[in-house]
């Protein structure tokens, strides 16, 4: 509900900002751009802070949870020690909720993992005021106050209206639908670079986008569907039930596209970047006419 | 994707951990799975690892023969490249560049000391030829 009314689930495509040398593709808004659209619809006092120094972030954490918050904290990936190493690398987009301290070690809830776990002060505090691409400069937030009662229902139709106009915005080349046919356009263009390799890394680099950080499956488009069939009960509108209908068969879509990619770039499947392009081409096609029809049923 | 068809393909790089996927069960309500893993995540996280890891051996190769240095054997092995490692020390990629090509004992202390800084490691540990392991939970 949270994700559908955040209005989250975006497409992006920045060939100019490079993490590992990678392009930054983003298959949602950016955390911070949710939590602001939640706190402004459901009238929640939100507060955020970000840090000069180390010590007075790690102050601030110890005080709010003191004062009983749980607190939400933006990290980098590779310092959390309760990260198996092979899924640590420098990503600094990570976002995770303290809720508590014992006997020295913060309480960690991290959307990752099944279970809560711990975290020693000194490597949270490395996590969150890592620096380079997306530097959290330990960024916290929290809920400054009670929250008060809001009705969703009338704020369902406008949310998912937001949606439709950032996956069909006209105006940039790297947003929405249009994203995925500037990223198809790339993806086929690999064809004809000669370091296989580096097209491997590449294909494999949008699986992980996609899959890799806890995204529900499908970069988030499963999570936006389930969305849009809680909205279709909160509303009594069968219409919004068959759109979830319609967006869980693209979702299905992307995994198949994933899976080929994913074999392609371990070389377990012929190296074939047009076969991708051309999925990924059908893709934005087919999510462009599902947001039109969207739209159109609000 | 129906809740039957979620892959459980025991993933080695979560180390046991489930990953949440949403998905729709036999009433065509979508509900919260936990999956064990999944063919495309692992193949492509461990691509990447081993990009990381080939990067390094590499490095360790040339250091080993004088050809190069410890510091470019650590920056990959914590995963890192030459503009990672410059935007974490806040020192310029070309002088991050020169620096890979020095033995690490050539770099003034305080260089020396920010280098290892960034990378979790302390002063002797950044001159060693010696993987050491990031910090585990």
């Amino acid at each position: 509900m949270s994700f559908g009314l955040g209005e989250a689930l975006a497409f992006a495509y920045l060939p100019l900002l490079k993490v590992n040398e990678m392009p930054l593709i983003s298959y949602r808004m950016p955390p911070r751009t949710i939590i602001k659209k939640l706190r402004r619809k459901l009238d929640l006092p939100f507060r955020f802070e970000t840090f000069r120094s180390a010590t007075q972030g790690e102050e601030r954490l110890d005080q709010l949870l003191e004062s009983g918050r749980p607190v939400g904290v933006q990290t980098s990936v590779f310092f959390l020690p309760y990260f198996p190493v092979n899924m640590r690398f420098h990503f600094n987009g990570h976002n995770l909720i303290v809720y508590g301290k014992d006997r020295g070690d913060y309480l960690v809830s991290d959307p990752v993992f099944e279970t809560a776990t711990r975290c020693a002060p000194r490597d949270l505090t490395r996590a969150r005021f890592a620096r380079g691409m997306l530097a959290p400069k330990g960024m916290l937030y929290f809920l400054d106050g009670d929250a008060k009662h809001v009705e969703t229902a009338p704020l369902l139709r406008p949310a998912i209206r937001g949606t439709c106009r950032t996956m069909l915005q006209p105006l940039l080349p790297f947003i929405g639908t249009r994203g995925i046919r500037l990223l198809a356009r790339r993806v086929g263009a690999l064809a004809h670079r000669s370091d296989q390799n580096e097209v491997r890394r590449t294909i494999g680099h949008i699986v992980r986008m996609q899959e890799e950080i806890g995204t529900g499956g499908a970069g988030f488009r499963y999570l936006y569907a389930a969305f849009l069939q809680e909205a279709a009960e909160k509303l009594g509108d069968e219409r919004l039930r068959l759109h979830s209908l319609d967006l869980t068969a693209i979702g299905d879509a992307w995994r198949e596209f994933a899976l080929d990619a994913a074999r392609m770039s371990k070389g377990r499947q012929p190296l074939q970047p047009e076969l991708l392009a051309q999925r990924l081409s059908d893709l934005s096609q087919r999510e462009a006419t599902f947001f039109r029809a969207l739209k159109k049923d609000l | 994707m129906k809740t039957t068809n979620v892959p459980q393909q025991a993933n080695p790089v979560l180390e046991g951990h489930r990953k949440v996927v949403y998905a729709l069960d036999d009433d065509g309500h979508y509900r919260i799975v936990a999956s064990a893993g999944w063919e495309a995540e692992e193949l492509t996280t461990s691509a990447a690892v081993e990009h990381f890891d080939a990067l390094a051996a590499r490095a360790l190769e040339r250091a080993a023969s004088n050809n190069g240095s410890a510091l470019e054997f650590h920056m990959y092995q914590r995963r890192m490249d030459v503009p990672t490692l410059a935007q974490t020390t806040g020192i310029w990629r070309w002088r991050v560049r020169r620096h890979l090509r020095v033995p690490v004992d050539k770099l003034p202390a305080r260089l020396r000391q920010r280098y290892a800084d960034a990378l979790g490691l302390n002063a002797d540990e950044l001159a060693r030829l010696q993987a050491v392991e990031p910090v585990r939970g």
